[in-house]
């Protein structure tokens, strides 16, 4: 093979491709990420409405496929099948590149998401502040797809979109970076910004952040979570696209493929923000207490969760498979039904091997965390009542903002108790 | 190719300045004329970072980061003199801005 | 290349009619500005670069230009009166650069090889700390005062 290829797979490499400087690397990274990507909001689709719908005591999609498995697949096909209608009087230009720049500001975030300890795209030393930055370029996308659109209903909710997004991008900042000064308080004294650095540094200091300095580093990441949803407009903050509201807010002219294309931006955007939070507070791709428990057994405990989960799920699709109705017409669902079981037993049975149980940790633990946050998301979206605009803001600006303001100074006092005590002896003894 | 030195990085930001000042003397629209400032100052710190570089000492970077922050602090006041004005005058033009003309 | 592409489109900010177009071209400018930062080894700026320019001042810009659309303004004359004196003023300045470049051509020497790019916040950081902590109040002061004026500018009645 050419070394292009194999000079990377050698053992002694610990770092990402990114950072290595193989590009062939780097781009099957990327191709990886993007599918997963792809994948996840496919299977969120789905996901969304079986949940919200049992939460609602409802059953969801039951018709087209066994359980409404194949929905996703039919709502693409149908979007892809929809006449595309640009408005007459919008700036074709810009209408045409909006749902770009929102898909290329969401999709730049993941070249720096850590999935292990050399399974990122790449690693910037800037990490932190280049996923900032580029969240922020989604705004831009939003404002110009409610303005392209030439009609008051996209406008207002752009502005409102735009407005929310802002203020509430000013405590994601302020809780990330009373994040990032934890980081620093490790022997060297010195933090970082790189994102791989901080779930090593969460691993050096052996604890969490959502655990540090209780309850500094839970407020934090409450801000960051409040926020997040917040940022990425879903419940109960999505009063610019919310259907009863404002006629669906700035994707309203869009139809077919660019509205898939807000909507794949939309979640996408879920799971980068997730996954920022999980980097910064929540350990990454450590498994849960990794230095409580630890030693070789519950090592190998944890090790058998990705195939226990992958049993689970081929279990409940074998219970669903034995209660589906014994009618002939629903032969082809219940054997589809069974398949798809059969499919996450296999998976289950291959996560089993030990050489593939080892390097399939840290990527599981993340994924699984990442699952969580977006149950999390589903289930708030199925709870709360959704925040008229104002309250909204003030939430953001008046509750927030003093919040992330007090955690950052209090974090910082409590971190540097030791050197701020010897200050003030110094200054008191002599 | 002959290596990039620092001169190169001085003639894209002269070229940028250059494009920024004509924009400010030339054009009818104030949004315009604040966003070609915005340009000029972009080629202020684009010349303030290379010679950064070639000095090795990091200050032209800070002082970069307190151009771009008072950049952002020109803006926005710019801008809300804009509102105030457009609110008056309801147009955008500097051409009619003549109130005090004799 | 990317000077090219920064140079081009900071001479779309300044041809095109629809203040949006032009808002659009300023957003590739900065872009392209970021990455030069970049290949000067100077991520930090570029960072800062993004988040404050492009995420923040501009979209500050197209909420303005959205609240201040007028449609007459596309049909009007988008140049200035005096723009012949002005486009000759620049290119004066222009002239002056170009000689000064070609006078101190010698000047610039090659560019040192670069400082380790890995702690270049943690060394920034330094600096903004002990050198500049001076400015470093002054610039939040500014700041607060940006905003006060600026709410103070754009609020209906006193």
């Amino acid at each position: 093979m050419p070394s292009f290829i194999t000079n990377y797979l050698d053992k002694t490499v610990q770092v990402t491709p990114g950072q290595y400087g193989s590009p062939f690397w780097a781009l099957v990274y990327i191709l990886v990420v993007f599918g997963g990507v792809s994948l996840a909001v496919v299977c969120m689709n789905w996901l969304e409405r079986k949940i919200l719908a049992h939460m609602q005591v409802r059953l969801g999609p039951m018709r087209v496929g066994p359980h409404g498995l194949l929905q996703p697949i039919a709502d693409a096909l149908k979007l892809i099948l929809k006449e595309d209608i640009v408005p007459e009087g919008a700036d074709s230009f810009v209408f045409l590149l909006a749902p770009v720049i929102i898909l290329l500001a969401v999709f730049s975030v993941y070249c720096v998401i850590p999935f292990g300890p050399a399974h990122a795209i790449t690693d910037m030393n800037i990490g932190i502040l280049f996923m900032l930055g580029v969240s922020s370029l989604g705004v831009l996308g939003i404002v110009m797809a409610g303005w392209a659109s030439n009609s008051h209903y996209p406008l207002i909710g752009a502005l409102r979109s735009s407005a929310q997004m802002v203020s509430y991008e000013i405590a994601m900042g302020l809780a990330v970076v009373s994040a990032v000064l934890m980081t620093s308080l490790n022997d060297s004294g010195t933090g970082t910004l790189s994102m791989i650095d901080i779930v090593k540094a969460q691993n050096t200091q052996h604890i969490w952040f959502v655990f540090k300095f209780f309850p500094l580093g839970f407020v934090a990441f409450f801000i960051f979570a409040v926020a997040m949803v917040a940022e990425t407009n879903r419940a109960p903050f999505d009063l610019p696209e919310a259907e009863s509201e404002l006629t669906a807010g700035f994707h309203t002219e869009y139809s077919g493929l660019r509205w898939s294309l807000f909507m794949l931006g939309e979640y996408a955007a879920m799971i980068a923000v997730s996954s920022i939070a999980i980097t910064l507070w929540l350990g990454g791709w450590m498994r849960p207490f990794p230095n409580a428990l630890s030693g070789s057994t519950w090592d190998l405990a944890f090790s058998l969760f990705p195939a226990l989960t992958f049993f689970g799920l081929a279990g409940m699709t074998f219970y669903s498979t034995v209660r589906m109705p014994k009618h002939a017409f629903f032969r082809v669902q219940t054997i589809g039904l069974g398949a798809f079981g059969g499919v996450f037993a296999l998976i289950g049975l291959i996560l089993l091997v030990p050489p593939v149980r080892d390097r399939v940790q840290d990527v599981y633990w993340f994924i699984a965390k990442i699952a969580l946050f977006l149950y999390l998301y589903i289930w708030y979206r199925g709870t709360f009542p959704r925040y008229r605009f104002d309250q909204l803001m003030k939430v953001g600006w008046k509750v927030l903002l003093p919040m992330g303001i007090g955690v950052l100074m209090l974090t910082g006092i409590v971190g540097l108790r030791t050197e701020i005590w010897e200050f003030l002896q110094r200054l008191v003894h002599v | 190719m002959a290596p990039i030195t620092t001169l190169h990085y001085l003639v894209v930001a002269a070229a940028l300045f250059v494009l920024g000042v004509i924009g400010v003397l030339t054009r009818r629209n104030v949004v315009i004329v604040l966003m070609s400032i915005e340009l000029i100052l972009n080629a202020v710190n684009l010349n303030l970072v290379a010679f950064s570089r070639m000095w090795g000492g990091l200050h032209g970077q800070v002082f970069a980061i307190f151009v771009i922050t008072d950049a952002a602090a020109e803006a926005a006041v710019g801008l809300g003199i804009l509102i105030a004005f457009f609110r008056n005058k309801e147009t955008v033009n500097v051409d009619e801005v003549d109130l005090m003309k004799w | 290349m990317l000077s090219g592409i920064a140079i081009l489109s900071g001479v779309l900010v300044i041809t095109r009619k629809n203040p949006v177009h032009s808002a659009l071209a300023l957003i590739l400018t900065l872009l392209c500005v970021a990455g030069l930062y970049l290949m000067l080894y100077a991520p930090f700026v570029a960072g800062v670069q993004i988040i404050l320019y492009v995420g923040g001042i501009m979209v500050l810009f197209l909420f303005v230009i959205m609240l201040v659309n007028l449609e007459r303004s596309e049909k009007e004359k988008q140049f200035n009166q005096q723009w012949l004196p002005g486009i000759l003023a620049a290119l004066g300045l222009g002239t002056l650069f170009v000689a000064i470049y070609i006078k101190g051509k010698n000047a610039f020497p090659m560019l040192p090889p670069a400082l380790p790019e890995a702690d270049n916040t943690q060394r920034v950081g330094v600096l903004l700390y002990s050198n500049y902590m001076f400015p470093f109040e002054i610039a939040s002061l500014l700041l607060l005062v940006a905003i006060i004026g600026a709410v103070v500018m754009a609020k209906k009645r006193i």
